[in-house]
């Protein structure tokens, strides 16, 4: 089970966001996909999660294709994208929320089962069960939008920046427990972030995307080391 | 006094059967943000359907059954057939937005030519189950007879089976993420495509059950709903467009002011009456009357 994506072009409106990109991300791994804003971060997940069309090249999950599927579809197959800017819906009370992930699933104990397990991992949302998801602060959301993927016992989880407009503490955090997710409930995940540091610290492999093509492709831990990508794409 | 109470009930009367309408329109709007002109239509269709149901059977409630339940069914089949190869068709350029509202203009057009097709433009009539003969207060007729009080009764299980379908429910909670977020709704597994045709029959239903509840204190024609489809689509947008509540809210709101008006100033005030209200509320409040409260659970 990885998810293999090869040679995807994807156009966005006129531009061409996502150019011949190939990479793979191995069952049990994090990969963290950096670059700055407009690298075509968010349409390449947009893609793998079924929401946006691609022009060509393939995209495969455990030897499955995964391009031109419904997105629904995907997510009760077990791939759940965390579309960015705290995707919660704030009209719904928190409770509500964790339980749209689970509303289709015929095994209801464990949708009770992994909804104890999410607010065991972030016990705030246990306090704020019933209160509006539009009331909660900006890490409360982004904990509450990680949940309700969680609710689906996903086998892939596509994030899109968590650490969007999230104060230092909360992004540490927020990316100890992404990684602590790995092994606790067997993920394989793609992170996609502009914080490159934070996301290639916990990732175990790193993509460097720029303008829509990858620039660099290797282990987080050599790309953190190389003089190169460090000056150009980590700042420093 | 009398006069007082009279207008209060026939202010409840009418109300409820203009928050049938708006909450047509409010079911159509949050699913597809579409403002849906062919509900009038749609309505008058069905309560046709219900007529011919009654002359064939001679019972008013088969009749009634029966139009609501073609009403979601044609409702359902507008959204399978029509919206959405419309919506896949049509997804770039300032065409977007108006293409589909447009478009159900046309459909009320079509939809009141094949029933002007069917059945004539004469005026039919549709006989109320109970009596419409007002009661008696105090030794006086007043203008709220048992028919009204069964409409009243009816709109007010209506609503409150639809509250509990909405907010008791899975399908509800459904109902209510893809409303409020298709987005999140799909990546969350909810297949909001069906969601929103049972949006439609939803409101395809309400506004068979209006025309059935409207007809018998009129005429049956095919711009018999024209009227209620303004009305309702007052109240919807007096309540915000979103919200259940507010929809019915909403037709409560105009119900009174126009019933008081006609009651206690000049019977020709109906419609200026509603589209003072109008354009009051787009220039003081564009958000409906009810938009301060934060954090509306609808």
């Amino acid at each position: 089970m990885s998810l293999i994506v090869e040679n995807l072009t994807i156009d966005h409106g006129a531009i061409r966001a996502i150019s011949n990109v190939s990479f793979t991300v191995p069952q049990g791994e994090l990969a963290a996909i950096i670059g700055a804003n407009g690298a075509g971060k968010t349409t390449l997940l947009r893609t793998l999660s079924g929401l946006k069309e691609s022009e060509s090249g393939s995209a495969t999950w455990n030897g499955k294709s995964i391009l031109g599927k419904r997105a629904e579809d995907l997510a009760r197959s077990g791939i759940m994208h965390v579309s960015d800017g705290k995707s919660v819906i704030a009209e719904l009370t928190v409770k509500e929320n964790l339980a749209l992930a689970g509303l289709w699933r015929k095994d209801k104990k464990d949708v009770v089962k992994a909804t104890d397990e999410v607010v065991e991992l972030f016990p705030i949302l246990g306090q704020r069960m019933t209160q509006l998801a539009g009331s909660l602060s900006g890490g409360e959301r982004q904990m509450l939008a990680i949940s309700r993927a969680l609710v689906a016992r996903p086998k892939l989880l596509l994030l899109d920046e968590p650490s969007l407009g999230l104060a230092p503490l909360i992004v540490e955090q927020i990316f100890q427990t992404i990684k602590s997710l790995v092994t606790k409930m067997d993920l394989t995940v793609l992170l996609v972030e502009q914080n490159a540091m934070g996301a290639l610290k916990i990732a175990d492999e790193g993509v460097v995307l720029n303008l829509g093509s990858v620039v660099a492709a290797d282990s987080a831990q050599n790309l953190l080391n190389d003089p190169a990508v460090r000056s150009a794409y980590l700042g420093f | 006094m009398l006069k007082f109470i009279t207008a209060v009930l026939t202010s409840l009367t009418t109300g409820s059967i203009y928050a049938l309408m708006s909450t047509a329109l409010v079911l159509v709007w949050r699913s597809t943000r579409v403002i849906n002109f062919a509900q009038a239509g749609q309505a008058v269709l069905t309560t046709y359907i219900g007529y011919e149901v009654i002359v064939r059977s001679g019972s008013y409630w088969v009749g009634l059954i029966m139009a609501i339940v073609a009403g979601a069914v044609i409702g359902a089949a507008i959204d399978r057939f029509f919206m959405r190869p419309i919506f896949k068709r049509i997804t770039t350029g300032p065409i977007v937005m108006i293409a589909p509202v447009v478009a159900t203009l046309g459909l009320l057009g079509i939809v009141q030519a094949i029933i002007g097709f069917k059945w004539g433009l004469t005026y039919q009539t549709i006989a109320a189950p109970v009596s419409t003969d007002g009661y008696r207060i105090f030794g006086s007729v007043i203008a709220f007879s048992p028919f009204n009080l069964m409409v009243l009764v009816c709109v007010t299980i209506t609503m409150l089976l639809l509250t509990l379908l909405f907010q008791k429910t899975n399908l509800g909670l459904a109902l209510r993420a893809s409303a409020h977020s298709p987005e999140i709704a799909k990546l969350s597994g909810i297949k909001v495509d069906g969601i929103r045709t049972l949006g439609w029959a939803l409101a395809g239903a309400a506004g068979g059950l209006a025309g059935m509840l409207f007809v018998p204190s009129t005429y049956l024609y095919p711009n018999a709903m024209d009227v209620l489809l303004v009305f309702g689509f007052i109240a919807a947008v007096i309540g915000g467009l979103d919200s259940l509540f507010g929809a019915v809210a909403g037709a409560m709101v105009l119900g009174f002011a126009i019933n008081f008006t006609t009651s206690y100033v000049s019977s020709r005030l109906v419609f200026p009456t509603a589209f003072i209200i109008l354009i009051l509320v787009l220039l003081i409040k564009p958000a409906g009357i009810f938009s301060n409260k934060k954090g509306r659970r609808d």
